[in-house]
C-alpha cells in the first residue's frame, strides 16, 4: 500500500519559486499501477523522490507499507558502479537490502536472466552500452523483490525488444500484487500498464483518473489536451 | 548495532574494492607523499636546521595533504551514476553510510602512511627504532581525528562546485588541533623523551577523536539528506 496525503513541495524562492507538488493526495493498493504523465519539469521526479523518501516534502506525508526496505527505485541514472562487474554490483545492493548471502547469488542470477543480461554478469558495468546499463539498473531495483516499485522514465535508452520485455515484466509484477508508480512523459509507453492515471502539470496540479474502459489512445488524447491547455 | 556495523562494512568493502581495482587515488596519494618528502629532503639546509627539528612538522603536513586525496574521492565514487541516490533510498542508515566511508578512508590513509613512514625515516634519518610503537599510536589517533572530520566535510562539499578546492578550505581549520597535538607528540617521541611526556597530547587527541566521532556520526545525515 502506498499513501500520499497533501503533499506540497516547491523549489526556489521569491520570483523564481517553482511549485512542483501542490496538495497531491492518493492511495495505491497492491496490484495497482499508477502512471504519472507530464511534460518535462512538471514535478514527476519530485513526486517519486518524495515517495521514496529522498526529498522531505514541505507539507504532507508519504508512506509505503514496509518502509524503505520494500521500495525498488529506478531513477534517472543506474546507481551502479562502473568499475564493478554487474554481478558484484547486484551482490552489493542485495547485501544492503538484507538479502541473505546464500540467496543473493541465486537472486542476482534470476533477475539477470529475466532481463536478458546474464551473459554480461562478469563484465564491468562501465563497459556496457546505455541500453544494457538501463536493464542492469532495473535488475538492481528488483534484486530484493520489492513490494513497491517507483520507476522514473524506466524505458529510457531501451530498444524496442527490451522495452517490450520490460513492459511484460512490469505486467507480471503487477499481477503478482506489486504496487507500481511509473513516471513518464511518454503516454504510449505507460498507458498499457496503468490501472490508475495521473496527469501532472507545472504548478503541481495532479488529477487521478481511473483508467476504466478507455483505450490507450483515448487516454493519450486526454493527456495531450490537458498539456496543451496549460 | 550489529546491523549498523555489518552494513557499514558492506559499504567500506565496496569502496575498497573500487579503490584497489582502479588504484588511481591510492597511487596518486602514495606518489604525492613520496614527492613531498623528497622535496622537503632536498629543499632544506641540514647545516642550518637539524632534521629532528623539522621532521615532525614535515611528517604531519605530508600526511595531512595526502589524506585530502582520500577524503576528496570518498564521495566522488558515489556521484558516478548517482549511486548516492540509490544508497539513500535503500534501508542503509545514514550512520552506516558514514561509518562505512570512515572505515574505507581510514584504510586508504593507513596504506599511504604505511608507505610514507619508511620514506620519512629514510630521508630524515630519524631514530624511530625504540619509539615505533608509540609513534604508530600517535599516527593512529591523529589519523582517526583527521578522517573522522574529513569524511563529514567531504560529504558536505560533494554537491558543491569546485568540491576539491572547497574541502581543504573548510577542513584545514578543523585539523589544526589534532595537527598541533600530533606534531608535539611526535617531536617528544623522536627526541627520546619518555612516553609520559606525550601522555597529555595523546589524551587530548583521544578526546578530539571521541568528540568529533560522535558529532560527525549524528551530523552526517544533514549533509546528505535533501
Amino acid at each position: 500500500m502506498l499513501r500520499a496525503e497533501g503533499l506540497r513541495h516547491a523549489f526556489g524562492e521569491g520570483g523564481g519559486r517553482v511549485v512542483a507538488l501542490d496538495d497531491v493526495s492518493f492511495t495505491l493498493a497492491p496490484g495497482h499501477t499508477l502512471a504519472v504523465f507530464g511534460p518535462n519539469g512538471a514535478g514527476k521526479t519530485t513526486l517519486l523522490k518524495v515517495l521514496a523518501g529522498l526529498i522531505r516534502p514541505q507539507r504532507g506525508t508519504a508512506s509505503v507499507t514496509g518502509g524503505r526496505r520494500a521500495i525498488g527505485w529506478i531513477g534517472h541514472r543506474s546507481h551502479l558502479y562502473g568499475h564493478l562487474t554487474l554481478r558484484e554490483n547486484l551482490r552489493f545492493w542485495a547485501a544492503l537490502y538484507d538479502v541473505p548471502r546464500t540467496a543473493s547469488a541465486a537472486r542476482a542470477d534470476a533477475v539477470m536472466r529475466r532481463l536478458g543480461i546474464s551473459d554480461r554478469a562478469d563484465q564491468a558495468v562501465g563497459s556496457l552500452s546505455q541500453g544494457l546499463v538501463q536493464r542492469a539498473a532495473i535488475a538492481r531495483a528488483l534484486i530484493h523483490d520489492p513490494q513497491t516499485l517507483l520507476l522514473d522514465e524506466p524505458f529510457t535508452g531501451l530498444d524496442l525488444a527490451a522495452a517490450a520485455q520490460l513492459r511484460a515484466l512490469l505486467g507480471e509484477l503487477r499481477g503478482a500484487g506489486r504496487t507500481l508508480v511509473l513516471a513518464t512523459h511518454n503516454v504510449d509507453e505507460g498507458v498499457e500498464l496503468a490501472t490508475d492515471i495521473a496527469f501532472q502539470r507545472r504548478g503541481g496540479f495532479i488529477r487521478l483518473a481511473p483508467r476504466g474502459t478507455r483505450s490507450p489512445a483515448q487516454i493519450a488524447d486526454e493527456y495531450r489536451l490537458a498539456v496543451a491547455s496549460e | 548495532m550489529s546491523d549498523l556495523l555489518r552494513r557499514a562494512w558492506t559499504v567500506a568493502r565496496k569502496d575498497l574494492m573500487l579503490e584497489f581495482r582502479t588504484r588511481t587515488a591510492l597511487l596518486s596519494a602514495v606518489v604525492f607523499t613520496a614527492l613531498v618528502l623528497t622535496v622537503f629532503n632536498f629543499g632544506r639546509d641540514p647545516t642550518a636546521v637539524a632534521p629532528l627539528d623539522l621532521a615532525p612538522s614535515i611528517l604531519w603536513v605530508t600526511f595531512t595533504f595526502a589524506a585530502m586525496v582520500a577524503l576528496n574521492r570518498a564521495f566522488q565514487l558515489e556521484l558516478e551514476n548517482q549511486a548516492l541516490e540509490g544508497l539513500l533510498v535503500s534501508p542503509l542508515s545514514r550512520y552506516s553510510l558514514y561509518w562505512g566511508k570512515l572505515v574505507a578512508n581510514l584504510v586508504f590513509v593507513a596504506v599511504v602512511e604505511a608507505v610514507g613512514l619508511p620514506l620519512f625515516v629514510l630521508f630524515f634519518d630519524v631514530p624511530v627504532g625504540r619509539v615505533v610503537l608509540p609513534l604508530c599510536g600517535v599516527i593512529a589517533l591523529a589519523t582517526l581525528g583527521f578522517v573522522t572530520v574529513g569524511t563529514l566535510f567531504s560529504a558536505m562539499v560533494i554537491r558543491t562546485r569546485f568540491a576539491e578546492l572547497m574541502l581543504p578550505v573548510l577542513l584545514l581549520p578543523f585539523l589544526i588541533p589534532p595537527l598541533v597535538l600530533a606534531v608535539l607528540a611526535t617531536a617528544k617521541l623522536l627526541s627520546a623523551r619518555p612516553l609520559s611526556d606525550s601522555a597529555g597530547y595523546l589524551k587530548l587527541l583521544a578526546a578530539y577523536d571521541i568528540v568529533f566521532l560522535v558529532a560527525a556520526t549524528f551530523l552526517f545525515r544533514f549533509t546528505v539528506d535533501e
